[in-house]
């Protein structure tokens, strides 16, 4: 029998990502990056099937396309979604994208354009991107590898990409009710927008991670549920799942050391 | 007889200082980099640059030849940020309009269909707004009332596309999987210039049954430039992968002092003939692999 170190945190937050998707109907699941991508493929393999999925250039497919170089596996197309076709869904509302932005703000407003404010950024970074017509148009989710207050500032992101519930961003008469923020899958703990106001809460914590050291590492409040979960353990099925959608072990390269789903210490507990 | 094919110097000599010209392609993939080039090796400045940006806006930064940018990343994909890009931005030498890549796709989308500007809720709430202060709101004549953001016409002076196949009266047709915005840079603009893999007399009678290939009409094409592997260092699936390993000195040379002027040999060259022989040779890049995501 695999004990329960025998999975790294980086498949436990494949597995936490994975639920990001479930119940969401037939939409389009983009996961960008290592572990939301392999994330959205787990949810159409699992609990799921009715999503839908590219092979992260311009087709549709049914079979989520292993990562990296794929020998002798085809994938097997099902459709079409070149990039204008990717406008044209996320407009339409039935999409949701998980991203890793470089700041989070209390508002669930996100940033990918740099860091040091809109005129003169300190450090250039990607640029806004498709975050302004995501975030206002359908389902987002976030993932960080590094939950810290660099990451969730203290007061709003140095440059506003991806729009959030922070009513003094809003011009009256602009219609915020697509704005659906979901989850934020981080290294500690899984955080969502279930507070009073869309309030960042904790959902659950990683085994081993202590709310207050969550708070600590978050440059604003976050609510505190009565009862919190611990992140729950991938099972033998989405391990096997998880290792055959990424034959090269890609997952490993996320986090730093690529620790275990259990740190030690709290194993010896 | 309709004849467009021109040497990539005349096409680049129909343009002006301070034009602004939108570059087809996303990022390190089909980038009309032969013409970007000879743009390089000409005396142009002052451009306004409209692009998805990979190369062409890190090199025409680099080379001083760039005013304002209107963009929604500038990025080499597995090198996510543009290092020359990034120099530019960083130190104030540019003027940046950073908006989002649906915003850019309708903007030009507007100058295609010559209206002022297309509604869309995309930008709000958004520092897309702070960069760029002339954007305005406007609110729905109907009974919703809805504030919108009035995304306004990106009219471009002139298109730069590049594409697999073309012939001698600017039809033209792309092979690779998507075909990006190119049909729309080519329609918001004034003039189009496009760069090809293969030269053909006659697309009708070279490839009749590959019509659904094309992407825009040549009406809109005012130039055709044969230049094979002309998207190099960027990708042109299935034909030839972006090449990582000339990417990897073009950021490595960011990063040293005088940089660019040591080292426009390898990245624009003399001539075409002088970059590709630099970079390989046509053989070799035509055994660059197509990336793998």
């Amino acid at each position: 029998m695999p004990s329960t170190h025998d999975y790294s945190l980086a498949e436990l937050l494949i597995a936490a990502a994975a639920t990001a998707w479930r119940g969401n109907g037939e939409v389009l699941a983009s996961g960008i990056g290592i572990v939301p991508r392999l994330g959205a493929g787990l949810a159409k393999l699992t609990d799921s099937p009715e999503l839908l999925m590219t092979d992260a250039e311009a087709y549709l497919v049914e079979e989520p396309v292993p990562l990296g170089p794929r020998g002798d596996y085809r994938p097997k197309f099902s459709g079409y979604m070149g990039f204008e076709r990717v406008f044209d869904c996320v407009w339409s509302g039935r999409r949701h994208v998980m991203i890793g932005p470089i700041q989070i703000d209390r508002w669930g407003q996100t940033n990918l354009s740099g860091i040091g404010g809109p005129h003169r950024p300190k450090v250039q970074m990607l640029g806004m991107r498709g975050l302004p017509g995501n975030s206002i148009h359908h389902a987002n989710s976030m993932f960080v590898t590094n939950h810290g207050k660099r990451v969730f500032v203290e007061g709003e992101v140095d440059i506003v990409g991806g729009v959030g519930y922070n009513p003094r961003r809003w011009p009256e008469g602009a219609r915020r009710e697509h704005v659906d923020l979901r989850l934020i899958v981080t290294d500690l703990a899984v955080l969502d927008f279930g507070g009073p106001e869309h309030a960042i809460r904790v959902r659950s914590l990683h085994p081993g991670v202590t709310f207050e050291q969550v708070q600590d590492a978050t440059g604003f409040p976050l609510l505190r549920p009565s009862d919190i979960a611990t992140t729950p353990a991938p099972t033998p099925d989405q391990l096997a799942i998880i290792r055959r959608l990424d034959p090269h072990n890609l997952r490993a390269t996320v986090l730093k050391g690529n620790p275990p789903g259990v740190p030690d210490a709290a194993a010896r507990r | 007889m309709l004849d467009k094919v021109v040497s990539a110097r005349d096409a680049i000599a129909q343009l002006r200082n301070g034009m602004t010209l939108g570059i087809g392609g996303w990022g390190p993939r089909r980038k009309p980099m032969a013409l970007v080039r000879e743009i390089v090796r000409s005396s142009l400045t002052d451009l306004t640059l409209v692009s998805y940006g990979g190369p062409d806006v890190g090199m025409l930064c680099a080379a001083g030849r760039v005013r304002k940018v209107i963009y929604g990343f500038v990025s080499l994909d597995a090198i996510p940020v543009e290092p020359w890009f990034r120099k530019a931005r960083e130190s104030g030498a540019i003027e940046a309009r950073e908006i989002d890549e649906g915003l850019l796709q309708w903007g030009l989308k507007a100058a295609g269909m010559r209206v002022p500007f297309l509604p869309t809720r995309v930008g709000l709430a958004t520092d897309v707004l702070t960069m760029n202060p002339d954007f305005r709101t406007i609110r729905s004549p109907y009974d919703d009332g809805e504030l919108l953001l009035a995304m306004p016409a990106l009219k471009l002076d002139a298109a730069l596309v590049h594409v697999d196949r073309a012939d001698r009266l600017g039809n033209t047709q792309t092979i690779g999987p998507d075909p990006y915005f190119d049909a729309q840079f080519a329609r918001a603009a004034e003039r189009c210039l496009v760069s090809c893999e293969e030269l053909v007399e006659r697309m009708d009678l070279a490839y009749p049954d590959d019509a659904r290939l094309n992407q825009f009409e040549r009406y809109f094409v005012t130039s055709v430039v044969h230049a094979p592997c002309g998207a190099h260092p960027t990708s042109n699936p299935p034909a030839y992968g972006w090449d990582m390993e000339h990417f990897k000195r073009y950021v490595a040379a960011a990063g040293e002092d005088d940089g660019w002027a040591r080292n426009i040999g390898q990245f624009v060259g003399g001539s075409e003939d002088e970059y590709l022989e630099q970079a390989g040779g046509r053989a070799r890049i035509a055994r660059l692999p197509v990336p793998v995501f």
